[in-house]
């Protein structure tokens, strides 16, 4: 993959912290990024043995606050924001009227009439214009694009807790899993957040930028005893694969709806009406035509993104996601295919670069932790 | 670090050549690039490879690359055992071949060792 100059590319507050480790770099959704440290196998199996810290800084945050703040964020995603208390999070999708993604986004409800979407770092800008677009009718909403207010670190992985809570006061055994609160974390003001994107236990902490290294110093200090080190964007694709979590510009994008990429639980059915409603509506009633499915490869080789999918030796679909996962030893991945041929242990054949290999559906997530 | 016996190529292979065998592997460079390394497909024993063929693909967790010969000839010996433990080119990769070519023609444009580590400084 041709590489831009780094010059060019936006950096997090981070990164002198990455090129110092040693960490190899590369363009990621116009970000200089940290894509492994150690190693991609390492890092990954530190995350689900112990933890790993991870940079997602360049993740953006967009927050909408105003009398009409719910109505706007029930307007603009498709999960039922009024169940949320404060200190409270789901994820959601971004909705086209054609019940496609603009982007998928975990919503967090700050304050009463105040909430935080934290989005794709390639999306921020795009998002930030069509949600500005969609609630200039609704009244008293104004939406503003915080990104530039936030480092945010997670540290994921069974030790996660343990390490984090000798660096703060809040009792983290409080935050229960998509819950939140704010507190200090060594000496820092800050966001603490039990969610994450590997299917391990862990927590994303926002901090303002310019005591991200801080931070980032005290937990790697205050982990290294319990084997915590830094992972980078490389493990953070093969874990949240194995927990089957998508991934904006793979799995999902403004070409494949909702329910087709078979994440029909983020829809609040019961509100009103919202962007995209009445074709979901639809399509539920109806029943979709394709769906996201997880598969294994039987023979040996690796299915990657953009590999075609045959059925009965006809092109049927194309792979979206695939790896060898280090964890699980397989390759798997996710694949759009033919609704007939999305259950379990239905067949299919992937063409890996000219050759047609074996593979069946298999149930996701393809790792859950104990 | 390059071992001198070795001879390389700026596709990043390394050839041992012996008489009219010629080892054929990736460097330590290439290794590193690609990161951790889970799967090696190689050819059949009797193919014919001239110079700059594909003779195979490496895939790490995150990337695949194409295998080119250094060499022209026929290869006469893969190693399967390889293909079956591919993570060894990660930690030995000057002693991982991948397959045994009996060369035919000559082996010019090889860069020594020295070369290749000016090359992939």
């Amino acid at each position: 993959m041709p590489q831009a100059l780094s010059g060019s590319l936006k950096k997090t507050p981070l990164n002198a912290r990455h090129r110092a480790s040693g960490a190899r770099m590369v363009e990621f959704g116009g970000w200089d990024m940290p894509v492994e440290y150690s190693g991609i196998v390492d890092e990954h199996h530190a995350v689900r043995t112990r933890a790993g810290l991870f940079d997602v800084s360049h993740m953006g945050e967009i927050e909408i606050a105003g009398g009409g703040a719910l109505a706007a964020v029930q307007h603009i995603t498709t999960n039922d924001a009024s169940r949320l208390a404060i200190g409270q999070a789901q994820y959601s999708a971004l909705p086209t009227p054609e019940g496609t993604f603009v982007d998928d986004v975990l919503t967090y409800r700050l304050a009463d009439d105040h909430y935080m979407l934290v989005v794709n770092a390639s999306n921020i800008m795009k998002d930030f214009n069509w949600i500005t677009a969609q609630i200039a009718g609704i009244g008293d909403a104004v939406a503003v694009n915080t990104s530039s207010r936030y480092a945010l670190l997670a540290i994921q992985g069974p030790a996660a807790k343990d390490v984090l809570q000798t660096l703060t006061a809040i009792p983290l055994d409080s935050i229960k899993f998509y819950w939140f609160t704010t507190g200090e974390v060594a000496g820092v003001r800050a966001t603490v957040s039990r969610t994450g994107y590997t299917g391990e236990d862990g927590f994303e902490v926002f901090v303002p930028p310019a005591s991200a290294e801080r931070v980032w110093d005290a937990i790697l200090i205050a982990g290294r005893a319990a084997g915590v080190i830094p992972a980078g964007l490389g493990a953070r694709d093969t874990l949240r694969l194995e927990a089957s979590m998508r991934l904006y510009g793979n799995d999902i994008d403004e070409t494949t709806t909702v329910l087709e990429a078979d994440l029909g639980w983020t829809i609040g059915w019961k509100k009103d009406a919202f962007i995209g409603a009445d074709v979901l509506r639809r399509q539920k009633a109806e029943g979709v035509a394709r769906k996201l499915v997880g598969f294994e490869v039987l023979d040996r080789a690796i299915a990657r993104h953009g590999h075609d999918v045959y059925v009965d030796g006809r092109k049927a679909g194309v792979v979206t996601s695939g790896t060898q996962t280090p964890f699980l030893k397989k390759a798997i991945g996710m694949a759009y295919v033919p609704i007939d041929r999305a259950s379990a242990g239905s067949e299919l054949e992937i063409d890996v670069r000219g050759r047609r290999v074996r593979a069946h559906v298999a149930p996701m997530p393809f790792y859950k932790r104990k | 670090m390059y071992p001198p016996d070795l001879k390389y190529t700026k596709d990043h292979e390394w050839v041992k050549i012996s008489g009219a065998q010629a080892h054929v592997g990736i460097t330590d460079y290439a290794q590193k690039q690609l990161g951790d390394i889970v799967y090696l497909e190689l050819p059949e024993v009797g193919r014919q490879l001239n110079k700059g063929d594909v003779f195979g693909t490496i895939e790490s967790v995150k990337a695949v690359s194409e295998l080119y010969s250094p060499v022209s000839g026929e290869v006469t010996e893969v190693n399967r055992g390889l293909a079956e433990k591919p993570e060894a080119v990660n930690t030995k990769p000057h002693e991982s071949w991948m397959i045994i070519v009996k060369v035919s023609g000559d082996a010019a444009d090889l860069l020594d060792a020295a070369q290749y580590a000016e090359l992939t400084k």
